[in-house]
Formats: C-alpha cells, structure tokens, sequence
C-alpha cells in the first residue's frame, strides 16, 4: 500500500504521483512551478540563495527551519510544510519585518542573494526572538553575498529582531492548522517513480530494515548534504533512493551515555551537545551553515566515511559507538574500527547505522578544535577531538583523533602514547606534539598543504595544554562583535 | 511654493535601492527568471579536460543520442567567426578548434530540450587530447619562453638606475600577488530569442550590452541593427559580466537561429569558474631605493601578469596595474614594465579595480620595507612619500587634487590610530600566541577608461503626457545603484518625485553604441548624459512655458513639483499636458564625452585619468601563531566620493567593496593542480568572505566635506572600485602581525592571499 509524495506548499497542498528520487526541491519550485522568488547560486548547499523554510512535525510539534533547496530533495519534503519567499508577508498583508528591515537597512544591492538571507534571517527571526549580533552571524553561515560586505544585513537583522511580532506572524497564526494538515497526510510507505528514477519513503525504521533486505543498492539519503551532490555535481544516477531522514529521531540520556537516533540532525542535536559536551559546542556550531545543520544528520556524516567529516573526529575521541542494523539483527561497532580505509566502512549490505552512542566521562577532559581556510562553513583542514583523563596529575588514558590527516578520521596514536602515564604538563604535550608528526602522512590539495596539516597537528596540542595551564591568557581569537 | 511641497529622491539625498522592495520579495527578475517563450530549448557547453593539447578525435556520438538532444554544435557550425575577443587580436575562440588551451575550455555545445538533458549529454563527450607543453603560472610561462598576449608596457620618468645607484639605501623584493574569483551570485546566463529576418533578442546578464551585441553580429555574420541586447539587471558582476558572457550570449544566438526557437544557456556553477577569467594573479620584481628619513628616490619594478591563454582585457588591466604602481606617493626616478604572460589557464579579466589593486599592494609593500629596515612606522613612511599637488606621476599626470594628508589626519584622529598603535606594540611585547598588527593605508585611484573612446556615454528621456518620465541610459544595473543614482538626477533636474522616473532595461535599441558599465564610471558617464538629455527637454519646456504664460525665460524656473512662470506656479503636469498639446517634443537623447582626458601609450604620457578618488583605512587585527587563523578586530575607513549623490548607497558600495578586497587577500585562494585543472571551482572550495569574516568593528565614513574639483556629475566622485584596495589594510595589520614574533627585524613578506597556511608558514619561517 503506498500513496503519492504529499506535502504543503506555501498555502497549497500538492499531491505528486509521479516524482523521481532525484529531483531537488529547487528544480521543482523554479522549472515546474515557476516560482523564482527562491534563486540557484552554487547547486551545493554553499552559498544560501535558494535558502526556503521546510516545518516539519516533532515532538515538539511544527518546527520550521531554513534549508537549501538545491540539494534537497523533493521526496524529502513528504509531510512537511515547503515555505518559501512568495508567502513571506507581514500580519497586514504586506512585507514581513524583515523584509522592511532590509530595505531601511540598505541590506541588498545586486539582490541576488537576498531572498535566500531573507529566508534564513525569517527562520532565525522566529526561532530565537533575543538573537544578537552573534547569532546572527552563526545563522547566516550558509549565506553568502559578494556586494554589501554583510554590515547593511547584520543592522537590518538586528533591527527586525527588535521589531517583534513573532505572536502575530503567518506561521505562527497558522500552526494548528498546518500541524493538523500535515498530521492528516497518510503515513504508509511512499513509491513513486519519474520514468526509471525511484524514491521510496519507508514508513518507519522497520519499514526500512525490511526494504534494505529487498533492493540491492539503493541509495540511503538521509540529510542530502552530500548526495545532493552526487545529483546536482555529478550527474550520478542514484535510483532506487531510500529516503530516512523522518526516521530514528529518538534521543536518549542516561547517567553514563547519549544515545543518539542516527536520523538526528545537527542542529536538534545541539542542545544536547551544550548540555552534556559544552566544550564542544564552538566546534558543532562552525559544522558547515545554518541550512546544512538543519538538514544533516549525524548518522549520515558517519555512514558516509568521509575522511574530512565534521564529527568522527571528536566522537572518536569520545570512543562513541554505532549500532549498525540489517533486518531485526543489530551489531555494535566502535565508531574508530567502521572507518576501515578511504572510502570504505564496516558496512554489509542491507545494513544501516541505526543509533549513535557517545559516552558520558563526565570527568574528563574534552576538546574540539576545526581549522580551516574560512572559519565559517568549510571544510576543514585539519579537525582534533581529544578526551584526557587524569588520575591524580598524571595522564591515565589518551583518546586523540584527527581529521584531515589521512584517508580516515584516525587516532593520533603515537601522540596518545607520549601522553598516556606522564605529568598533566607541558612536557607530555610538547612530546606529544612532536610524536603527532611520526603518526600521518597527510596529502597536499586545495585546502592546505601537508606541511600545514602536520604543523597545526602538533600545535592543536600545545593549544589545548596552554588553554588548561594558564586558562587567563588569551589563546584563541576573540570573534565576538564589538560596538 | 519649494517650502510647501517635500520631494523625494533628489541628488545627494539617501535614497534606497530603486529595486529593493522587489529584492526582499524575491520579484526582482533575474535573466533566469523571465517568462520563458513556449518551445524554449537548453544549450549547455562541453569542457576540455586538458590544458594544452591537440585534440585527436572527438566522439560526440554518445552526447547527440542521449535523450532530449536536438543539436550539437562545434567550431564549424558557427555562422560568422569563431572569436568574442573584446580586444580584437583574434585569439579568444567561441568553441576550441583543433588544439585546446586551457582545462576547462568550451569545446562543443549540446542543445537539448531541458537543461538536465544538456547537462547530461554533455558528460558523455569522448575526447582524446595529444598533451602540449604547458605553463601555468608567470614565470613558469617565463621559463618556457611563452610570449606576451599583447604589448607590453613601460612607464619611465626620470633615470630609475641611476636614482637606485645613487640611492643610500636599496631594498629588493619578491613579490607574489594571487588572482581573484568574481563569484558573483547569479552565474553567467543568457537567453536568445529568434525573430523574422536575421533578428535576434538576448536577454543576457552582462554589462557590456553593445558588445554583445557586437559580438553576437560578428559570429551570427549579420549587422549589429539585427542584434537587440537587454539587461534589466544583474546579479553581481565585478568585471567578471564585462566580456566573459560574450561566449554564452553568441552560443544562445547560434543555436537560437539555426533552430528558429528561444534558447537559454545557464553553466552550473563549477562550470562558471572554470571557464570564466578572474582577476590576474601577479608576481612582481620590486626594487626601491630610499634615504634615512624614508624618502622614496627611485622604484624599478616588472609586473608579471598570469593572464591565460588569450589577451581578452588584459592588455588594459595590465598597463593600469602601472597606472597604481604609485598608489599615492611620489617616485622621483621611476621604471615600472608590465608583462602579459602567456598561460595555459583561463584568459584573466576584468575585475574590480582592474589591475590596480595589484600595483597599490606593491607599493604599499615597499612602503612596509622601507619602515622595517628604518625601524619607523609605515604610516611615518606613508606621510612622507604622499603626492604634492604640482608632482607628476609615472605616466606623466600632474597630481592635483591630493586630499590624502587631510584624510589621514582625519582617520588616525577618529580611529584613535597613535594609542592603539601603541596598545598593539605592548600586547606583541608580552609575547603571547594571539599577536596583533595594525595598519592605516591610502588609496588614489585614477578615474576614467584608460582607452580614451570608452569614456562616452548616451542617455534616452521621454516624457509622456500625462507627465511621466521614462529614462533610458547605456549604464546596467549590477546592484551598485547606477539607476537609482541616474534617476536621482533626473528627478533633481525636472524637480519632481523620484517616483514619477520609471528606471528602465538597458537596452542597445535605446541607446547605442555604450561603453561597459565598468572602471566605476556608470554614474560619472550616464548620469552626465541623463543630465544632457534633461537640460534639452527643460530648454524646450523653458521655451514653451514662456512663451505660453507670458514670462521672461529668466524668470521660468523648476521648482519641487511644478515650473515657475514669473510668479505664476503651474503643476508640472499641467505643463506636459500643455506643452504635448502644443506640439512640444518631449523626448531628448543625451550624450556626454568625458573632457580634458587624453593618453599616448606609445610615449607612455598624457593625462589617462579625469580626476582621482582617495579613501583610507585603518585595520587592527588578531593572529593565532599556533594556527595562522586570524580575525579583524577593527576597521575604520574614511573614503572620498565627492559630493555624494546617494551617500547611502555609496558607503554600501565603500563596506562592501573592502570587505570583497579583504577577501582577495585572505581566504580567497585559486589553486591548479599541476595538470592545470582549477581545484577551487564551487563555494566549498572556494572560500569569499561570510559575515563572520567582516571586521568586528566596523566603521565606515564618506569624506563629506569633499568635492570633485573637476565639473562631474554634481561634483560627485566614483565609488565603485577605489575602496576595494582598502583591504590592503587588513593584508598589512596581518604582516604586522606575523613581524612580532621576530620582533619586527624585518617585514613578514607573506604573499597574497595571506590564508591561515601561508600566515603559519610566514610564523615559521621568521621563528627560525
């Protein structure tokens, strides 16, 4: 039994009987339905001009947030609420808030980027009504534009934000009725085809581990953040795809671990992160932008092996674990041994990274540091997670792990040797420093060189012993925005 | 009668963006977003995967059997000639013949009915290249003995040998200087629309509309009166829509005829960069000879320019790297060369300050080795070396509206510059990881097109009778606000509400012949050719309304919303009406030469540039030694426009301009693999500024007390590109920086773009 790819758009339902797995969002708005308000900069998730709000059911209810269009795709959007800039108005018909704050601000200039920052700011305006100058900033991560330099929009952002109006916005007036539409919608299994491109919607995980054991190689999207890519860059053929993001969303928190349903996304993982892992908070926030945060998901990151890959790094250090499931059968695996060489994972077939499980040392030293060529949404050039703990003032364990370095996220072990056993001091981190260089081989690209790798490597250690030695000594850059 | 009524949108009054409503609503129409024509067909274009090669067989077999493909074009289906190169040296092919040039080189195009159908097609091309020797850089090109692509030039006055032999102190340098990507936002795109006859339409982004138009006639082989080009507007251009969507403009119109239905062309983004020019990256050969007190006495310098495969602009990009090899001091003894380097990449182009920041940054960074090697600091080097009005620059201009001294003065006042020197030199002293650096540099950047004919412009007015205004010019819109600005003085000339001026597409059917939108001369040119087709329309109507209510032409005056006849005040409605009744003509086609402006390349002497535009910024920031991350603290700037016709859309053009400048020489980094293919093609690799990349503090001041001493548009000065090289300040500060750890022995010398890499390595290297 399945039915047709249903969801809202703006103050429409559609219903599509025919849709390929492979279409994103964006295509359908601009080329089949001619809305244009929402425009193509980059077709990578990178540079936020096709920027639309997607609210989706919860448990906490309707929760809109700002994704990328580009490589989002369309089956994706099964049961959600597609809000995009031709339905942004104010309570009187006119133009919201932000809107008006852009144009007394002088926020656009060529305006090409413009819909896109609107509809991020939009989500930002509704979702934390006290951002500052800060926040603004962490939201508009995922925007570019290349004419105003970005102070016109931080102005008007602010300005809308003193404006108010939240209680009396579209979205909010209409939250019931929307909750109640998309609650309405049916949720069997969804199969629908464009010619020979497929998607499937699986009505829920078993639903999934059942059509895991059926298809071959289907392709697993979860977020899209980077299999919109294989679409939009690579022209690659991914049919049959097997759509999961509305799936494992579960979270749980015990006295000793997280546990983490792989369909979470980085953004509804991070109130957990500045709960349990504050120290990492910094390093989850500079994942990628705003848009792509929304639309990632934590399983997806790991499944996809990437060597660069945001949070293997710090989950290594943190000796996190995955459940990996095939039917009703369900394995655990470290996190450091399903990354096994470049490009490839302990993954059977018909197996899927079902649950995420972080440990809890609640005594132990954490960090997590992210270097890269633009601070704000790149890739890294190099990424350290490190979790030290101490028994008395020597070291008693060593989890140290890098991105960048190799063609895996991989521990630093020969670094974690010079560390183990000695004085919590400056000596061990200098050895250790030193020892990083003897554990990678890094390679040379665009990004940076491998002397660089290495050099920042070594130095991310003196990093973390300066800032517990002398916490009263400026050692990282202070970005805060000042008067 | 003027008390009693309120106008809105006059000259020098802040006025927003006469397209921002429609921005924030997403109803501004981009060329991708007009209604598309029924039939309408998708070409996309196939690339070379090698950067210099012959091509040995090209199997397209696959490309025209895939679904949905109605044509594939190469070299020999194009009607008229295979070449968009704006400088007319033949060298700039449409579709490769034979032997490709650089990785990513249009070789074929695929027509197909969607544009996913093109795109996919495309891929399947099977080409075989037999590879050619290859160079990619300046002074690999060197090395292999390229040649230039276009004469070189030389800019002499006085004996520089002889000045550095005499010279007590000497400083030679190395210096590399990296390219830039335009990215704008909206990509490259065109439209072509068949019509009867020869007859085309191309709604293209572009800012060069009766190029295209050129261009489009050359390669169709028709007249240019068959060619209609429109732009409404752009979504960013910064140089890169001056000549580089010429080649998607002419494939529309190929295929657009051949099969008599409207076709677009839109490249995905990585595609865009790829096969679209940038700004050319330098490396530049510096010496300078100096005396104790930091005086400059002579400079000899060779600027190598990568301008790729074909000359394209660069022979005019390169002479103004030149034209700023001063900035704003004074050689007495000066020898400064250019060399159009040959390379196997993409032809380099046009952008933003077009070759002048990568002479500005030069001298700057002789300026920093003169106070290093003195133990001063720069800004005492700066002050000493500035223009004096009466002193002549190396091409021979007497230098005479120098403002600077005054702007410094100003800027280390308002920045509090001297304390927070001061402050920067004791944090450094304590020796800790986070290093800071603070820098205050100048701008004199020369205004006009450096080939004299380019500084014309044409406007077209009609008033309609129920008293509307109608204003066409040859200026395009890529958000700098041209209209808006244009329109203001049109509203200020008839004295009425901005809003009763319609802006509308630049079009070559209203005004011929136009120059680029470029070398930040739009509203210097069209806005004076506006004013011209005004003054006609406002003598006939002086004439009329004299005449008509019997008053002395003297005493008929246009005033906020009506015309003063004596004492009499009509509406100025009424007056249309009337004047339309009485067989008035109401239409008037502007024209303006920009005056005074002359240049023999040949001698290397005249006087290139109408009048400078100065700015100066001072930038603090902060550097991680452990990481080379850094962040800008502060920046300040002070910027000249004159009087300002708009002063909130020029300082908008000032923030965004620096920050876009700051980007060149930070994180903005363009990297080949050694086969010549550009790794840095999409926005994750490659990286422009983010908000969070803007300085901390933020404050950015117009000069209003300044005014054009030359008779421009209501004495306003050009914003566009002069504040650009402002981000040299932050480039500095990082330098600064960087000196600290070795305690300012000598200057940092990191090469552009100072990304967190090569900041580390520059740490590295003076630790020892």
């Amino acid at each position: 039994m399945t039915g047709d790819l249903r969801f809202l758009l703006n103050d429409r339902e559609v219903a599509l009987s025919s849709a390929g797995g492979s279409d994103t969002l964006l295509d359908f708005l601009r080329i089949d339905r001619r809305m244009t308000g929402t425009k193509e900069g980059c077709a990578e998730g990178d540079c936020g001009a096709c920027t639309v709000l997607v609210g989706r059911l919860t448990d906490q209810g309707l929760r809109y947030e700002p994704v990328n269009a580009c490589i989002r795709f369309l089956a994706s959007c099964h049961g959600c609420h597609v809000v995009t800039v031709e339905h942004l108005r104010g309570p009187d018909g006119g133009l919201h808030p932000i809107q008006t704050a852009m144009i007394e601000h002088h926020g656009s200039q060529c305006g090409f980027c413009t819909p896109g920052f609107v509809m991020a700011l939009y989500g930002l305006w509704m979702s934390n009504p006290a951002a500052d100058a800060m926040a603004i900033e962490t939201a508009l991560q995922g925007n570019l534009c290349r004419c105003t330099g970005y102070e016109p929009i931080i102005k008007a952002a602010l300005a809308a934000q003193a404006a108010g109006g939240q209680a009396m916005d579209a979205l909010t007036v209409e939250r019931e009725v929307v909750a109640a539409k998309l609650r309405a919608m049916p949720r069997e299994r969804v199969d629908v085809s464009k010619g020979a491109d497929r998607a499937i919607i699986p009505a829920d995980t078993d639903d999934l581990a059942a059509l895991l054991l059926e298809h071959q190689k289907p392709t697993l999207v979860a977020g899209a953040t980077d299999v919109g890519l294989w679409v939009t860059k690579f022209l690659r053929n991914i049919s049959p795809t097997i759509f999961i993001a509305h799936l494992m969303k579960g979270v749980e928190v015990t006295e000793t671990e997280l546990k983490i349903g792989a369909g979470v996304t980085y953004s509804e993982a991070e109130p957990l992160i500045a709960e349990h892992l504050p120290e990492l908070l910094d390093y989850w926030q500079r994942i990628a932008g705003w848009q792509v945060r929304n639309m990632g998901t934590i399983g997806g990151n790991i499944a996809n092996g990437s060597p660069i890959g945001d949070t293997p790094p710090v989950l290594i250090a943190l000796d996190a674990r995955i459940v990996l499931r095939k039917g009703a059968e369900r394995r655990e695996v470290a996190l450091q041994d399903y990354f096994i060489d470049y490009g490839k994972q302990d993954r059977a077939p018909g197996e899927f990274v079902e649950t995420i499980i972080i440990p809890l040392n609640r005594g132990a030293k954490i960090a997590g540091y992210k270097i890269s060529k633009r601070r704000d949404s790149d890739i890294s050039s190099v990424a350290m997670g490190l979790c030290l703990t101490l028994e008395g003032d020597k070291i008693a364990s060593a989890r140290i792990a890098y991105g960048g370095m190799a063609g895996t996220p991989k521990r630093a072990a020969g670094a974690e040797v010079a560390l183990v056993g000695q004085v919590f001091g400056k000596a061990a981190f200098e050895a250790a420093a030193r020892a990083v260089l003897a554990d990678f081989t890094p390679l040379s690209d665009m990004r940076a060189s491998a002397d660089y790798r290495s050099a920042v490597a070594a130095n991310l250690l003196r990093r973390f012993w300066l800032e517990q030695s002398e916490p009263d000594l400026p050692v990282r850059l202070n970005y805060a925005v000042g008067e | 009668m003027k008390d009693e009524i309120s106008i809105k949108g006059l000259a020098h009054m802040d006025t927003a963006h006469d397209s921002a409503a429609k921005h924030v609503t997403g109803r501004a129409e981009y060329t991708d977003d007009l209604a598309e024509p029924q039939g309408l067909l998708h070409a996309y274009l196939g690339l070379s995967k090698c950067a210099h090669g012959r091509i040995t067989a090209m199997d397209l077999e696959a490309v025209r059997a895939a679904p949905g493909v109605i044509d594939v074009l190469t070299a020999a289906d194009l009607p008229g000639v295979n070449d968009v190169s704006p400088a007319g040296h033949h060298d700039d092919p449409i579709l490769a013949e034979q032997e490709v040039k650089f990785w990513g080189q249009p070789v074929f195009a695929v027509v197909a009915e969607t544009r996913d159908q093109a795109r996919r097609a495309a891929a399947l091309a099977k080409i075989s290249y037999e590879p050619l020797l290859q160079a990619l850089d300046p002074m690999g090109a060197k090395a292999a003995g390229m040649d230039y692509v276009t004469d070189p030039l030389t800019l002499r006055r006085g004996d520089a040998a002889q000045g550095l032999a005499a010279a007590p102190r000497r400083i030679k340098g190395r210096f590399g200087i990296g390219g830039q990507d335009h990215f704008y936002l909206e990509g490259q795109i065109a439209m072509a629309v068949p019509g009867e006859d020869e007859d085309v339409t191309i709604n293209v982004s572009t800012q060069h509309p009766s190029e295209v138009q050129h261009m489009v006639a050359h390669v169709l082989g028709v007249q240019s009166h068959s060619v209609v080009v429109n732009v409404r507007r752009m979504g960013g251009g910064f140089g890169g829509k001056e000549t580089q969507m010429n080649l998607f403009a002419c494939v529309a119109a190929v295929a657009a005829k051949k099969w008599n239905r409207a076709v677009k062309i839109r490249p995905d983004r990585d595609d865009d960069m790829s096969a679209t020019g940038k700004r050319h990256d330098f490396v530049v050969d510096y010496e300078v000879g100096f005396d104790d007190q930091g005086r400059i006495l002579a400079v000899d310098g060779d600027w190598y320019a990568r301008c790729g495969f074909s000359a394209d602009l660069s022979g005019p990009v390169t002479d103004r790297a030149l034209f700023h090899a001063d900035n704003a001091y004074y050689y007495p003894d000066v020898r400064v060369s250019s060399h159009p380097m040959r390379t196997n990449t993409v032809s380099n182009t046009a952008f933003r300050g077009f070759g002048g920041p990568q002479g500005v940054i030069v001298a700057e960074r002789m300026i920093e080795e003169i106070a290093y090697a003195l133990g001063r600091d720069p800004l005492e080097i700066r002050k000493a070396n500035l223009y004096q009005n009466g002193q002549l620059t190396p091409y021979h201009q007497e230098v005479t509206d120098q403002i600077l001294p005054q702007m410094f003065a100003e800027l280390e006042a308002s920045s509090d510059y001297q304390a927070r020197r001061q402050a920067v030199l004791d944090w450094n002293a304590k020796g800790g990881v986070i290093r800071k650096g603070i820098a205050l540099t100048p701008v004199k950047f020369g205004i006009s097109f450096t080939a004299t004919w380019y500084n014309q412009a044409g406007s077209l007015i009609h008033i309609y009778s129920d008293g509307s205004i109608a204003l066409n010019h040859g200026g395009t819109e890529m958000g700098q606000g041209l209209n808006t600005k244009v329109a203001q003085v049109v509203a200020e000339a008839f004295q009425c509400d901005l809003s009763r001026v319609k802006i509308t597409k630049t079009t070559t059917e209203k005004v011929p012949n136009t120059s680029a939108t470029a070398a930040s001369s739009g509203t210097d040119l069209n806005g004076m050719a506006a004013l011209d087709a005004a003054e006609q329309i406002k003598t006939r109507l002086v004439d009329f309304v004299a005449e008509r209510w019997q008053a002395p032409k003297d005493q008929v005056r246009f005033v906020p919303g009506h015309i003063m006849a004596g004492e009499t005040a009509i509406p100025f409605d009424e007056v249309i009406k009337a004047a339309y009744m009485a067989r008035i003509h109401l239409s008037a086609a502007g024209f303006y030469k920009t005056p005074k402006i002359h240049w023999d390349r040949s001698t290397g002497r005249g006087r290139p540039f109408y009048y400078f535009a100065y700015g100066a910024a001072v930038a603090e920031v902060s550097v991680d030694t452990l990481t080379g991350e850094y962040v800008i603290d502060r920046a300040d700037v002070l910027h000249d426009v004159g009087r300002s016709l708009n002063p909130i859309i020029d300082k908008g053009q000032v923030e965004g301009a620096f920050v876009q400048g700051t980007g060149w020489l930070t994180c903005e980094e363009l990297w080949w693999s050694e086969k010549g293919e550009l790794k840095t093609h999409a926005p994750s690799t490659y990286k422009i500024p983010l908000a969070s990349d803007r300085p901390r503090v933020f404050n950015v001041k117009l000069a209003d007390w300044s005014e054009n001493t030359e008779r421009s548009i209501k004495r306003s000065k050009a914003v566009g590109e002069p504040p650009f090289m402002l981000g040299i300040s932050v480039f500095e500060a990082i330098n600064m920086a960087v000196a600290s750890v070795a305690d300012y022995r000598e200057p940092a010398r990191l090469d552009a773009p100072a990304t967190p890499e090569r900041v580390l390595m520059g740490i590295r290297r003076l630790q020892g």
